[in-house]
């Protein structure tokens, strides 16, 4: 360390490199530098430009974490580059650092990859205030801080697609729309001048878009670089499909109502009865697994499903405490 | 020292598709002399489903679960990741909030309950490594599992969201790296297999609405180990399990490859390491063979 408290590390990073126009494969190149205490992983990147090799090629745009073009992944943890300081990438995973795109799948040029179903899936959820306003106000449309406090930051995304491609979903389905369409959505949902409530909302409910497909993995959460927790605005979305009235009985729905009332009847859950709530005659596909669930003792037949001690308090309760529907 | 004592929440498959896992809790926790307090009043935490459609329920449901292990003075102790995801949340939330704190209280008031705030919830892993030590394990190994490659299979709901989960136990898990079933599986005597989907998501979430998407997620996982070399998986998560054991042959056909794997409990893996049997243990409820072991 020298007097300015500023260290320095080696550190071994291996870049992901690939060039659509010419290469069949990617590959990973070798860089080992001395980072100081200061950097952030931008700098890292913008040193293998200018020291190492012109061609490599990423996005940077803003370096005040505004503008959300240069989020990639460092040991497959996504992060705004500019932001990211290089101490913290240390401390979390050492000194070997793999530095690769958001998404490997659609890389274009080393860290640029094509966000175009990003930007698509955004588009569909129409992001942005559908509202009669009237072209003469006589006062402004005050929104008080309390109703602003309802977006729960969901304002605060700057689109840089870091928890979209961190979602597994995403990655193995084409038409998910993706924890950052869905936080978007919420961000007009949840605010009080939007007129569209239910409209984008029957939208979302429809199947293709997937809202009931989100795995609850939290992996949206832990990437956000702006805290917006787009799984927390997904269940947001989910609550409001139920209490507006919105939400058609499918597979999805009943699943989640027949916990509600599994637990009023035991207090503990009938995963057999709640398959069946769920499913209803579709129920017959899981037969065949559940005949060798139950020859090695993984079955408990209805009549004797466990039930909760002091089960009367449980529905009590369920009866006092219910704030929705269904 | 005097005896540890938790209040254990079992949560619901242990009683009813993986009783194997409630056994070898058991089976473990007289090993290590750890007394359970068993919460025979709780309901089931809704499993994150239920808080889509009522929140406010949902919330209420496990404040009460906690209020019974705040009753007998115990930490709590999970079984399962999504049980300890939902009460930690819940418990998150009310400490941080006494408008809803005290919302809750109303309602449990109804039942002559009360929610403090002065249970932790941790789940039975983090437990083990806090509170007995990976060395003292170590010691009390019986039987290494030295001849075995196990591939360590975290569950979402154990190490996201990180800020929560990093609550609850002393060692702060990294969800991109985490080491925790690593460090048991060494103390154990095994060897812990390195792997992509280690701390990824088995699909178990959405095997009903979307189960080709669960089962691609399944399917990766295990591939994942096989291709690792290991010789078994192992897991704190009870879903996690089910989705490994129970439903391969789906997971084969989503990915194009067979895959199959033994998975063990995390308890079971312990339990054999201490020198308990296997019968003891369940390993005859698995529905992927496990004589080998």
């Amino acid at each position: 360390m020298n007097n300015s408290g500023i260290t320095t590390q080696k550190v071994n990073f291996k870049v992901f490199r690939f060039n659509a126009d010419d290469d069949y494969l990617p590959y990973y190149e070798d860089y080992n530098m001395d980072v100081t205490s200061e950097e952030v992983v931008l700098d890292i990147l913008n040193r293998i430009k200018w020291d190492h090799d012109g061609s490599f090629s990423y996005r940077r745009s803003c370096r005040h974490g505004i503008c959300g073009a240069c989020a990639i992944k460092v040991n497959g943890r996504s992060t705004l580059a500019c932001k990211e300081s290089m101490t913290t990438m240390i401390e979390t995973f050492g000194t070997d650092l793999v530095i690769e795109p958001l998404s490997i799948k659609r890389a274009v040029k080393d860290m640029i990859i094509d966000k175009g179903d990003f930007w698509e899936k955004h588009d569909n959820i129409h992001p942005f205030l559908i509202s009669d306003v009237d072209e003469n106000p006589e006062h402004e449309h005050i929104v008080t801080p309390d109703e602003a406090e309802e977006l729960l930051d969901a304002d605060l995304c700057i689109q840089c697609g870091a928890c979209h491609y961190a979602c597994p979903v995403v990655e193995i389905n084409d038409s998910f729309m993706g924890p950052a369409a869905f936080a978007k959505a919420y961000r007009f949902e949840a605010d009080v001048r939007d007129q569209a409530h239910n409209e984008r909302l029957k939208e979302l409910h429809s199947p293709e878009q997937g809202i009931w497909d989100c795995v609850k993995c939290f992996e949206c959460a832990e990437a956000c670089p702006k805290d917006v927790n787009p799984i927390d605005k997904i269940t947001k979305l989910h609550q409001m499909l139920f209490k507006e009235g919105v939400a058609t009985s499918n597979v999805a729905t009943r699943h989640a109502v027949g916990f509600k009332h599994s637990i009023a009847k035991h207090g503990v859950l009938d995963e057999g009865g709640l398959v069946l709530y769920s499913e209803g005659p579709a129920i017959v596909k899981h037969i065949p697994v559940a005949l060798k669930m139950f020859r090695k003792g993984k079955i408990v037949p209805p009549w004797s499903i466990p039930k909760s001690n002091n089960l009367d308090e449980i529905q009590k309760l369920i009866k006092s405490s219910s704030t929705v529907s269904f | 020292m005097s005896k540890l004592k938790y209040a254990l929440f079992t949560g619901c498959t242990a009683k009813q598709s993986t009783p194997e896992q409630l056994m070898s809790t058991y089976a473990v926790a007289k090993k290590l002399d750890i007394e359970l307090v068993e919460l025979t009043e709780a309901s089931c935490c809704g499993a994150s489903h239920l808080q889509d459609y009522d929140d406010f329920l949902s919330l209420v449901l496990n404040a009460r679960n906690i209020a019974y292990a705040e009753k007998h003075g115990l930490t709590m102790v999970t079984i399962c990741n999504t049980c300890q995801l939902n009460t930690a949340m819940t418990k998150h939330r009310l400490d941080n909030n006494k408008e809803l704190k005290d919302k809750v209280n109303v309602k449990l008031k109804e039942v002559g309950l009360e929610y403090k705030g002065t249970s932790n919830i941790i789940h039975f892993l983090y437990a083990i490594i806090d509170d007995i030590g990976l060395d003292k394990i170590s010691e009390m190994v019986k039987t290494p599992l030295s001849q075995f490659n196990i591939a360590p299979f975290y569950g979402c709901h154990n190490i996201r969201p990180s800020e929560l989960q990093n609550e609850s136990h002393k060692k702060a898990e990294n969800p991109y790296n985490p080491t925790s079933l690593d460090d048991l599986i060494i103390a154990c005597g095994g060897k812990n297999v390195d792997y992509e989907e280690k701390n990824k998501c088995c699909g178990f979430h959405v095997e009903l609405q979307a189960p080709k998407t669960a089962s691609i997620l399944t399917g990766n996982a295990i591939a994942g180990a096989m291709d690792g070399n290991a010789d078994w998986m192992v897991t704190p998560c009870p879903l996690c399990h089910l989705k490994l054991d129970t439903q391969t042959k789906h997971a084969g056909e989503a990915i194009g490859r067979e895959v199959e794997l033994p998975v063990l409990h995390m308890q079971q893996m312990v339990g054999l390491a201490l020198g308990c049997d296997a019968k003891e243990l369940g390993l005859q409820h698995h529905l992927v063979n496990v004589d080998f072991i």
